[in-house]
């Protein structure tokens, strides 16, 4: 039996929400209790950026539920031991959604939830954007985007190598993939047959000029995967439900590499960063802090 | 007329022995490998070799996550296309990351001769010692060549080796030690100093036995680590020299030139003359006739430290 991050379903999100736990697999399956999960995630979220008075919330809260579903669903990890040779991997390409990041990694133990408060600030290692060399379970530096793919297919490259059986995930977004090195990307994994590596994309339709169809438009994105040798899944980013489903398919695929195709919400939870490409980037004044925490108790 | 030896045959030789002595080594290249030399190793050990193909920047993230993973890869292109086509991965991906990944590069400064100013290296080493911890080697021979690849082997943290296209003069013994970060005193002198690195360093001694006809005693140093650069060999040039020339098959910005003016500023202002590329492109044509439109003869760097010394009496 592998270590795994179990999750308590106490609602008091005071407490330390979550413990490892050996010889304990996939104890956790109330999608209630993952929805508590993803709600504290998305609480860390704007209060670290209100705080910081800068980052990117938009982003961050698009891809909660995915990154929810995998730290406590579905990765083989252990938050003690961080480079842990076995552990599935987590590759964050989109980088500015690293407060998302930090508040998964906290949440599971990696490091004290205390510290997110420090979140941009000098000696703080929870950086601007994901530094792998600041902040423990960070596996890739990103921020500079369209290179996290690329990254992914060496770690799994490795796997195979080593005879090794984690597996990678990569979390791109969908105005990431105007970036020409995503398909240099995309046309190696296949053509590698890199069962191990499951890319995902949170295709929350905004970029930061505006809707990514009429600032570059990437659609038909399931296309384009499949033509470039891909398995395609395409599902709803918040249906925990559904993402189970993908997640559990996506290990049934043989010689090829799968992508998951999330449609999402920019600033998911929060009424007023909801589909609006000016929170991308945004910090929330300290009323809007205050009113999106109401909206996420 | 010394013997003649190519650096990429010893690149791809030192790969394939290290190769099989290392199962830990893994080697990638963007369809090149027939002229970076990596081909070897790619025959003998298909499953630790990536051709990644015409794609440099993904060539770059997949070494990295290799060598996040625990691996040593060696990743090979044109010196045009790493670090020119992808700076940014190689900045955020291995630099930042700190990640042991070895860069080793061919077709290096105005050498490559007919293919012309696309193929022509002379920004890349700039580029490549402007990112911290980045080890910089630029090999003088085909000795020199398969004992530094020995020698990033098995050093921890990024590399980047250039070396050239031609074919060049055996200058270093057969037992020469390469030891990282250490000036190698290729002659005794006391009159001026020329540094040199890579193809410059054969005319660098040939121009120091012209000056020796005219009782000029120089000195000739091999800097082939340029970063981290032997900075006490420079101070002590400076000191006991009093004059000091550059070679490089570099443009005049940020390369040995560079390095070596900045150590000169900090510690002991001294003449300093530049061998370099000033500031321009070049054009097709034989290596030799590139080398002598754009200043990078033996003639030139003896005329140079005739320069620095005229200015170091007066």
């Amino acid at each position: 039996m592998y270590n795994i991050v179990t999750v308590m379903t106490s609602s008091d999100s005071n407490k330390k929400s979550s413990q490892t736990s050996a010889n304990n697999a996939g104890v956790f399956h109330s999608h209630e209790a993952l929805e508590n999960v993803a709600k504290r995630l998305r609480r860390h979220i704007v209060t670290m950026i209100g705080k910081a008075g800068s980052g990117h919330p938009g982003g961050s809260l698009s891809a909660v539920d995915i990154v929810t579903m995998l730290y406590w669903k579905i990765l083989r990890h252990n938050p003690s031991d961080p480079y842990w040779p076995d552990r599935d991997r987590f590759i964050l390409s989109k980088g500015h959604a690293a407060p998302m990041l930090y508040s998964a990694l906290a949440e599971c133990g990696y490091f004290p939830v205390e510290e997110l408060p420090t979140l941009r600030q000098i000696d703080s290692r929870l950086q601007g954007h994901a530094d792998r060399t600041a902040t423990p379970g960070v596996e890739m530096s990103s921020g500079s985007l369209g290179q996290g793919l690329s990254f992914g297919i060496g770690v799994a490259l490795a796997a195979r190598l080593d005879s090794r059986d984690y597996r990678t995930y990569v979390l791109l977004g969908d105005g990431e993939c105007n970036e020409g090195q995503v398909w240099e990307a995309a046309m190696a994994a296949p053509h590698f047959h890199l069962d191990n590596l499951v890319a995902i994309i949170d295709k929350n339709g905004l970029q930061i000029d505006g809707p990514t169809r009429e600032i570059m438009n990437t659609d038909p994105m399931e296309k384009k995967w499949e033509a470039f040798g891909w398995h395609v899944i395409e599902i709803d980013g918040h249906d925990f439900g559904k993402l189970t489903e993908a997640f559990n398919q996506a290990r049934m695929v043989k010689r090829q590499p799968t992508v998951l195709i999330a449609d999402t919400i920019k600033g998911k939870g929060v009424s007023f960063m909801e589909n609006v490409a000016g929170f991308h980037g945004k910090a929330p004044s300290q009323e809007q802090m205050e009113t999106a925490l109401k909206e996420l108790e | 007329m010394p013997e003649q030896a190519s650096m990429r045959e010893a690149y791809g030789r030192t790969l394939l022995e290290l190769g099989r002595e290392n199962p830990d080594i893994v080697v990638l290249d963007a369809d090149l490998c027939a002229s970076t030399m990596t081909k070897y190793f790619m025959q003998e050990f298909p499953r630790r070799s990536f051709d990644v193909g015409i794609a440099e920047q993904n060539m770059i993230g997949i070494a990295a996550g290799l060598a996040a993973s625990g691996k040593i890869p060696f990743a090979s292109t044109f010196a045009v296309f790493a670090p020119g086509r992808c700076f940014d991965q190689i900045r955020m991906s291995i630099a930042q990351s700190k990640l042991n990944v070895k860069l080793v590069v061919t077709h290096g400064g105005l050498s490559v001769g007919e293919d012309g100013t696309s193929h022509q290296a002379i920004e890349d080493l700039s580029i490549i010692c402007s990112l911290p911890g980045f080890t910089v080697i630029v090999p003088a021979d085909a000795i020199e060549t398969a004992a530094a690849i020995r020698a990033v082997a098995t050093h921890k943290g990024p590399c980047y080796v250039r070396l050239g296209r031609p074919n060049l003069p055996v200058i270093l013994d057969e037992d020469y030690k390469f030891e990282m970060g250490k000036a190698v005193t290729m002659k005794p002198g006391t009159d001026a100093t020329i540094i040199a690195i890579g193809i410059m360093v054969a005319p660098a001694l040939e121009a120091a036995e012209m000056l020796a006809a005219e009782n000029i005693n120089c000195r000739v140093l091999n800097m082939s680590t340029i970063k981290p650069i032997d900075q006490k060999a420079v101070i002590r040039a400076a000191e006991e020299t009093g004059a000091i020339v550059t070679a490089e098959e570099h443009m005049e910005h940020g390369g040995l030139g560079g390095t070596v003016a900045r150590i000169l500023a900090e510690n002991r202002p001294t003449p300093l003359e530049l061998i370099a590329v000033r500031d321009t492109y070049a054009e097709s044509g034989k290596p030799a006739e590139l080398l002598e439109r754009y200043g990078l003869t033996a003639k030139d760097i003896a005329r140079a430290v005739g320069k620095a010394i005229q200015r170091k009496n007066s």
